[in-house]
């Protein structure tokens, strides 16, 4: 069907092509419609122009057939019926006329292929050339582009060198205008040296014109001499005064000297006090906690070392009581040591720190969150097998009621108990099924939750000696790790919660939440761990949070509806069919949703 | 706090006798000597000409009054009021006058800085010192009255004589290495002598008592160096103020800087308080005209201005000195450490109206004093941490490290206050106006509370 289509619609694109061929090249139209016109005209043609006449009929044919055997076409040979006659022979003719046509045809078609090739090329040149065009365009307009980024390039580097001619100059100047200056200065300095000098000299001709002149004002006038502040004579001067003199400068400096030395030596012994209190205290920090880490930590073999050089520091320390130089060396050294182990602890504990941090975050966080979910799923199975026995029952202690009630249905009966048999037999193996797995599951729990127990023992030691060390060296690192710990303490109270929760939920929820779980599928392990409060709404578990109630109350009716209706079956015992229907109904639309 | 009355003075002449018992000023040609509790008039003296200084003998028995103009020198006695003294400098004239430390000598220093000439009123004998150099400070006793600095000038090269004060022996005479001297200054235990040079080259040079060179200190090159230099009272830091707006510590061990004081135009972050003298008019309500109806005209005439504390970042006024003058307005000109030497006052002068009171135990800033008008004085208290400043109005300021405060002086006539002196107790301090003065009585028991 298809390809009768496609055939037709090649046709059809033949046609239009021709059509517009035609239409193209009006020109060749004409040829032809006057090649095609020759014949039909031909009567219109005076005989003279003809090309075959009544007389020259065998010249014709024989032109003719020259062509012909031109053409190749030696085989169909025109043929007068009668020599000299008139007549044609027919059949060579119309074979000649049918062969002449057909090669028309052909070349016909070529010259339109051609002619479409033509086309065809032509309009690839058009575009070729408007490519190339705009080609050349574009080259054009870089050329020229380059050109201005050429013209702006040299224009940078002149001014490049313009300014490095002038940061030259500036230079120039500064150095110019610093030897100015220290000319200047230089300058300034003599000038001013001979004028001192100068007034040097005046001041002297001042005071010795002055001295000369035995200026009479000059003079002190006392009423009588005082004597001395300190009650003494004054002294000659000597040589001994001078000593004396000398002495005295000699131990007002020396006492001075003695005063700083000793205020140092106070200073010193001040300093070498808080050293030693701090060694001290160093010590002690360092050594109650050596136990703990090494059990703790791997380098052991480092901090046998370090024990090692703590031992070595107390010999020093012992020595410390002597102010040798040696001594002092010791205890610096040993200081220096212990300050150096004080680092290395203080940084392992902060790497420790880290790294419980991540643990903690590993064993908290991502198990907590496993455990319950797993505890979730084990719950909800057991009250899914709960549920089934308990419908199993019923439905064991229905078929028995109705069974005793009628004599005529329990025959009809038979039939269906067969099938309740079989289908009963299935869902055993189904629940036998369900018990291992939920077996199986529970034994991985308790093994997961024994597992956890271990682990939060080892965290609990590993928090309390983590805690102990805390205190002891009064880390900066404090305030994180008591988040930490508090975050475990909230995770125990956050999963002790929700079981008091299930415990009071289980009884009122028993059936409907055993209902609605009773043949949905266990949630696979392979999917995304859901958060606690999702999966509780999943179950429905939760009739505290606004979202669930509203879920609950949508879904109470329905079970109440279902046991109204079972209840409604009970008397009705003839539509057990129909009360098993309804059953498994409400179990596919579960199934469904 | 009690003011006294006012009385007159002139040039400024008002002194406190070192024991702290009289007060002499001087009223023009007078010297008038009182009693600082009762402020009664003990003695009137009667010089020769118009005082230009004045000085109490370190005993406080005799009291020097120098009139430059005339050369002259005149000593009074408290106890021998007939005794009397005068010491003509004759046509070679008179700069500078004062007392050696044993109250028994007279150095005056010549015009033209020809000579120093120590005058003995035990022997009448004179002496003479030549080469003296004129510069900032040239001369300086120790604190204990033993030694004598001198700079000295002589062949283009700066030197400094020591001479015991005892006999006027010269102990040391040693070169500095120094381009132009401009002060020296011993240090309160007189172990250690601080030159400095002028201000066209920072460099300080710490010398022993025996003419050892301690230490050179250099904070820069080529701008203006050293504008001021003060040690402290326990001999432990020596501060140097400088051009470039900073004081620097050096310490008496190894002479090295040990801190740095900057004083920022801005200050947004310290831990300083910032006092802000805010003005206001008094408000001319009848209630305050009857509550201080005793002092109505003070109140009338003054503002009264009281400290707030600004918040941070503070703006401090700066004036931008003038680069073509000479001895430009800025840098440290004055500072000053208080008794216990746990505080240092320093004055900035571009920052004309703030004074800064660093810590020297935490090395940092403790509180900014912005006032309204440019500080003139400040002076601390010879016992306690606290500071007296004036800006020639009609207040006395006073900082404890406790807070601050702003006193309106309540004397009559425009009393503005152009310096103060603390008496030596630390009870009251002097204030002097322009030809007044004024005790103002610190509230002692208040002090104790």
């Amino acid at each position: 069907m298809g390809e009768w289509w496609t055939t037709e619609t090649s046709m059809e694109n033949y046609e239009i092509s021709s059509i517009s061929h035609v239409t193209m090249s009006p020109s060749r139209r004409n040829n032809l419609v006057s090649m095609y016109s020759f014949p039909f005209s031909k009567s219109s043609y005076s005989e003279l122009s003809a090309f075959c006449i009544e007389d020259n009929i065998p010249q014709c044919i024989s032109y003719i057939n020259q062509e012909l055997a031109s053409l190749g076409l030696s085989s169909t040979c025109i043929e007068a019926i009668s020599p000299g006659g008139t007549g044609l022979s027919t059949v060579p003719a119309l074979n000649a006329m049918y062969e002449l046509l057909q090669i028309h045809r052909r070349n016909m078609c070529n010259l339109e292929e051609l002619e479409r090739e033509h086309l065809r090329k032509s309009s690839t040149l058009e575009h070729v050339q408007m490519s190339n065009t705009r080609l050349k365009d574009q080259l054009e307009l870089s050329i020229r582009e380059k050109s201005g980024l050429h013209e702006t390039e040299r224009q940078l580097q002149l001014k490049i060198k313009t300014l490095q001619s002038c940061l030259k100059t500036e230079k120039d100047e500064v150095q110019k205008l610093q030897s100015v200056i220290a000319s200047r200065a230089s300058q300034y300095s003599h000038d001013a040296k001979r004028k001192e000098r100068e007034a040097v000299k005046l001041k002297e001709r001042l005071s010795q014109l002055l001295v000369d002149r035995k200026d009479k004002k000059l003079a002190i006038d006392v009423l009588n001499c005082l004597g001395r502040a300190d009650g003494k004579r004054r002294h000659w001067k000597t040589t001994k005064a001078t000593s004396s003199h000398e002495n005295e400068m000699y131990k007002s400096l020396l006492s001075d000297y003695e005063a700083s030395q000793r205020s140092l030596m106070l200073e010193n012994a001040e300093l070498k006090k808080v050293l030693q209190q701090m060694k001290k205290e160093m010590m002690h920090i360092l050594s109650p906690r050596q136990p703990s880490i090494r059990g703790a930590t791997a380098d052991e073999s480092q901090e046998q070392a370090d024990l090692d050089g703590e031992k070595g520091g107390d010999t020093s320390r012992e020595s410390l009581d002597q102010y040798c130089e040696h001594a002092r060396e010791q205890l610096t050294n040993s200081i220096r040591q212990q300050w150096r182990k004080l680092r290395n602890h203080v940084e392992r504990l902060d790497s420790q720190a880290s790294q419980a941090q991540n643990q903690l975050e590993s064993k908290e966080v991502i198990p907590r969150e496993t455990h319950e979910d797993e505890m979730e799923r084990m719950r909800c199975e057991v009250q899914q097998c709960k549920e089934f026995i308990h419908a199993q029952q019923q439905l064991l202690q229905q078929q028995l009621n109705t069974s005793f009630d009628d004599e005529t249905a329990a025959l009809l009966n038979d039939c269906y108990t067969l099938e309740e048999k079989e289908r009963l037999k299935e869902e055993w193996k189904l629940f036998e099924e369900q018990k291992r797995n939920f077996e199986r599951e529970r034994k991985n729990f308790t093994e997961a939750a024994i597992r956890l127990g271990r682990e939060k023992k080892a965290f609990e030691e590993d928090r309390a000696s983590w805690l102990k060390n805390q205190f002891l060296n009064m880390t900066p690192f404090r305030h994180r790790r008591r988040c930490s710990s508090s975050d475990g303490q909230s995770a125990l109270s956050i999963r002790s919660e929700p079981e008091i929760r299930m415990s009071s939920v289980n009884g009122q929820l028993a059936k409907s939440s055993t209902y609605t779980t009773f043949s949905t599928p266990r949630p696979s392990r392979s999917a995304p761990v859901p958060s606690t409060t999702e999966l509780y709404r999943t179950l429905r578990l939760i009739p505290d949070s606004s979202s669930s109630r509203h879920s609950n109350r949508g879904r109470w009716p329905e079970c109440s509806n279902i046991e109204d209706g079972e209840t409604r079956v009970r008397p009705t015992n003839g539509l057990r069919p129909g009360d098993m229907s309804i059953f498994s109904l409400g179990e596919d639309e579960n199934s469904l949703t | 706090m009690n003011f006294s009355e006012v009385f007159k003075q002139t040039n400024q002449l008002c002194k406190v006798s070192p024991d702290g018992k009289y007060l002499a000023t001087c009223v023009q040609y007078r010297l008038v000597v009182r009693d600082v509790s009762t402020l009664q008039i003990l003695q009137l003296y009667t010089c020769l000409d118009q005082v230009s200084h004045m000085e109490w003998s370190s005993d406080s028995l005799f009291i020097l009054c120098a009139m430059y103009n005339r050369g002259l020198v005149q000593v009074w006695s408290l106890e021998q009021p007939d005794w009397h003294c005068k010491i003509d400098e004759g046509s070679i004239g008179l700069v500078s006058s004062r007392w050696s430390p044993d109250g028994r000598h007279i150095l005056n220093t010549t015009e033209f800085h020809l000579r120093v000439t120590v005058w003995s009123l035990c022997t009448k004998a004179v002496s003479y010192i030549k080469h003296p150099k004129a510069c900032q400070k040239a001369v300086d006793f120790s604190r204990d009255g033993r030694y004598l600095a001198l700079a000295e000038r002589r062949d283009c090269k700066d030197y400094v004589c020591v001479f015991v004060c005892d006999d006027w022996h010269l102990l040391r005479h040693f070169e500095t290495e120094t381009q132009d001297l401009a002060g020296l200054e011993w240090s309160p235990n007189g172990c250690v002598l601080a030159v400095w040079d002028s201000c066209l080259e920072y460099k300080v040079l710490l010398y022993s008592l025996d003419g050892r060179l301690l230490s050179t200190y250099s904070a820069y090159e080529w701008s203006l160096g050293v504008k001021s230099v003060s040690w402290s009272p326990s001999s432990q830091f020596l501060a140097i103020g400088s051009y470039d707006e900073k004081v620097r510590i050096l310490n008496h061990i190894t002479w090295k800087k040990i801190a740095q004081f900057e004083h920022p135009a801005i200050l947004d972050s310290t831990k300083a308080t910032v006092y802000k003298e805010v003005e206001k008019r008094p408000a001319v309500g009848s209630d305050e005209m009857s509550l201080h109806s005793i002092t109505i005209g003070t109140t009338l005439f003054n503002t009264q201005s009281k400290y707030e504390i600004s918040p941070l970042p503070v703006q401090i006024p700066v004036v931008k000195p003038d680069p073509d003058r000479a001895n430009p307005k800025i840098g440290i000109s004055a500072l000053a450490f208080s008794s216990d030497s746990r505080y240092l006052a320093t004055k900035n002068d571009n920052m004309a109206t703030a004074v800064w009171v660093w810590d020297m135990q935490k090395m940092s800033l403790q509180a900014v004093l912005e006032q309204t008008s440019a500080v003139r004085c400040f002076q601390w208290d010879p016992l306690r941490p606290r500071l007296a400043l004036c800006t020639g109005n009609a207040k006395l300021y006073l900082w404890s490290p406790g807070g601050c405060v702003s006193v309106q002086v309540p004397a009559e006539g425009g009393f503005q206050v152009q310096s103060l002196n603390w008496h030596c107790s630390g009870d009251s301090v002097i204030l002097l106006g322009k030809e007044q003065l004024c005790l103002c009585y610190m509230d002692t028991d208040q002090e104790d509370k």
